[in-house]
């Protein structure tokens, strides 16, 4: 995969990541679920899927956008 | 002795040990500082996982986790649950990749200590190096202040007046100037880990304990349900999808400017550092603002009696834990806000000494004892605001976060657009704190506008936006000045 192409994939994960981390779908839903609101768990679910996906891009494509591939240069301490 | 006297004895007595330990922890990180400007506010970046994890996550926290965050779960639901989770699980976490990991590459080519510093090398001018620092400065302080001012009411509430708020204040700032003097970053990152640390694991015990006695979290949220149906649903109320969102937003992008986060950006030991925190976030989260926030949502169908101008965290425990704990919470909530305090105020002399002092009088010979003046003057300036106030906690925060966050925009436009000028980021940076500063501050001003279908945004949000245009506008519209160096953003940024 190239960089570009990495971007855009992570980028997407990024936006899915944000879009719904707030549980719209459930939005005046009230409804219980072993002993908390369905949204909360939802929240609980959420954060451990974003750790999961963090995970997989520091691990896998960390850099991407950032890193220049010219060695050396800039004089690094 | 009556049994009032000796609870507060107790109470007392615990919170004066955890100052110790504090400052015991404080005086082991000075043996190791070496007297140069960067081991003083950096620690000669070198700080490893759980030291920058820790000293970044109970930094960012403050009296708001203990006390204003669970008022509103209890006046509105937890909704705030969610807000933190998009906040600081999402989207500082993506900042910190997006502006932290740039900005450490930066620092660590190129040698920078603070985001002024990092901007006027890039545009070539010490003006814009200065007012970066200025404009941080000015939010810095009033935060600064809520931060004493919120330590100062816990001491009172603590001990029920026996200490007076502003002897509360006054200790608070004087424990605070003294480690931070000794110890410099090492001491703050080390003391930020133990309290850290500590705040996480009294809320679990306090949520178990709450839980424990009342049966459970169902039997707890079944009766927040009799009291107040509407705190169960998504949404209603204070929370608009809108709010929820403005909020967030604003907020961590706030956040990556202020100067005591922005200045972790440059210390972490190594990239590996930087990838194990950047995933380590979102569990964090979900750590400290699901109890933390629960129990006050939950205290509201557990009979607890809010007065006016009261925290109800502390009130809840101690109707259902013994006083020690109630006072080991308390300890906690102090802890948060003191390790949000003496980062601001490193990071606050910090750019006093370089982007200010220093363009205007010269380097100074010894600039890590210059520092340690500026880390004095900015605590009592704060505290003589602090004493002077009465705005509530939770309003000059706001503020404060909303006046950063219009930086956040203009400087990612930097960091990621070869094309940004010097002029463009200054028009950008001016003409969103100029309409921040009219709107938080003129009460004419409307504090939120109404737009065609997306709805009422908050003025921080429409400021962002407006820096955004403004230095991408006048960017396009102006040619570089001869002394900026575009490239040094762009070249060589690797690190293995």
């Amino acid at each position: 995969m190239g960089e570009r192409s990495e971007a855009v994939l992570w980028s997407a994960v990024a936006v899915v990541l944000v879009a719904l981390a707030v549980p719209w779908f459930l939005w005046d839903d009230g409804r219980v679920v072993a002993g908390l609101p369905a949204w909360l768990w939802w929240h609980v679910g959420w954060m451990a899927l974003a750790a999961v996906a963090f995970r997989a891009f520091a691990t896998r494509a960390w850099g991407v956008g950032i890193e220049t591939d010219q060695p050396g240069g800039g004089g690094r301490a | 002795m009556t049994a009032l006297q000796s609870a507060l004895s107790v109470e007392v007595g615990i919170v004066v040990g955890y100052l110790l330990a504090a400052l015991a922890v404080g005086a082991v990180a000075y043996r190791l500082t070496e007297n140069t400007a960067e081991d003083y506010y950096l620690a000669s970046r070198t700080l490893g996982t759980v030291v920058l994890l820790f000293t970044t996550f109970a930094t960012l926290l403050s009296a708001f986790t203990f006390f204003a965050g669970p008022n509103i779960a209890y006046n509105a639901g937890p909704e705030w649950i969610l807000v933190m989770g998009l906040m600081d699980g999402i989207l500082f976490a993506l900042l910190w990749y997006v502006v932290g990991y740039k900005q450490w590459l930066l620092g660590r080519a190129r040698g920078y200590v603070t985001l002024g510093e990092m901007l006027g090398d890039r545009f070539g001018a010490t003006w814009l190096r200065t007012l970066v620092a200025v404009v941080s400065l000015f939010w810095l302080f009033p935060y600064v202040m809520l931060q004493q001012r919120g330590a100062g009411l816990a001491l009172v509430s603590l001990t029920d007046g026996a200490v007076p708020y502003w002897a509360g204040a006054l200790g608070i700032t004087l424990f605070m100037i003294a480690y931070v003097v000794v110890a410099g970053m090492r001491g703050v990152a080390w003391t930020d880990t133990l309290q850290g640390l500590f705040m996480l694991s009294v809320v679990w015990i306090a949520v178990l304990w709450v839980l424990a006695s009342v049966g459970g979290p169902a039997a707890a949220t079944a009766r927040l349900g009799e009291a107040a149906p509407g705190h169960l649903e998504l949404g209603g109320g204070l929370y608009t999808p809108q709010y929820v969102v403005a909020t967030a937003v604003y907020i961590a992008f706030g956040v990556t400017m202020f100067p005591q986060i922005n200045q972790r950006f440059f210390v972490a030991g190594s990239k590996e550092t930087l990838k194990r925190t950047f995933g380590l976030w979102p569990v964090l989260v979900l750590l400290l603002f699901v109890p933390a926030f629960m129990l006050g949502a939950w205290a509201r169908g557990l009979g607890i009696q809010v007065p006016e101008g009261g925290n109800v965290l502390p009130l809840l425990l101690r109707e259902f834990t013994p006083t020690w704990f109630a006072a080991l919470v308390i300890a906690g909530a102090l802890a948060a806000m003191m390790s949000s305090s003496d980062s601001m105020l490193l990071s606050g002399a910090s750019y006093l000494t370089r982007d200010v002092y220093r363009p205007l009088f010269g380097a100074p010979d010894r600039e890590a004892l210059v520092a340690r003046a500026g880390v004095t003057i900015f605590a009592f300036g704060s505290l003589a605001l602090s004493l002077a106030t009465n705005a509530t906690l939770l309003q000059i925060g706001e503020t404060a976060f909303g006046g950063f966050a219009q930086l956040a925009l203009p400087v990612i436009v930097a960091l990621y657009w070869t094309r940004t000028t010097r002029a463009g980021i200054t028009a950008g940076i001016v003409a969103s704190q100029a309409f921040y500063v009219a709107a938080a501050l003129l009460p004419w001003l409307p504090a939120s506008y109404a737009l065609p279908v997306i709805g009422s945004w908050p003025a921080a949000v429409v400021g962002m936006v407006l820096g955004l245009v403004v230095t991408v506008a006048g960017s396009a519209v102006t040619t570089p000045a001869t002394d900026e160096r575009r490239s040094v953003y762009f070249e060589g940024l690797r690190a293995d």
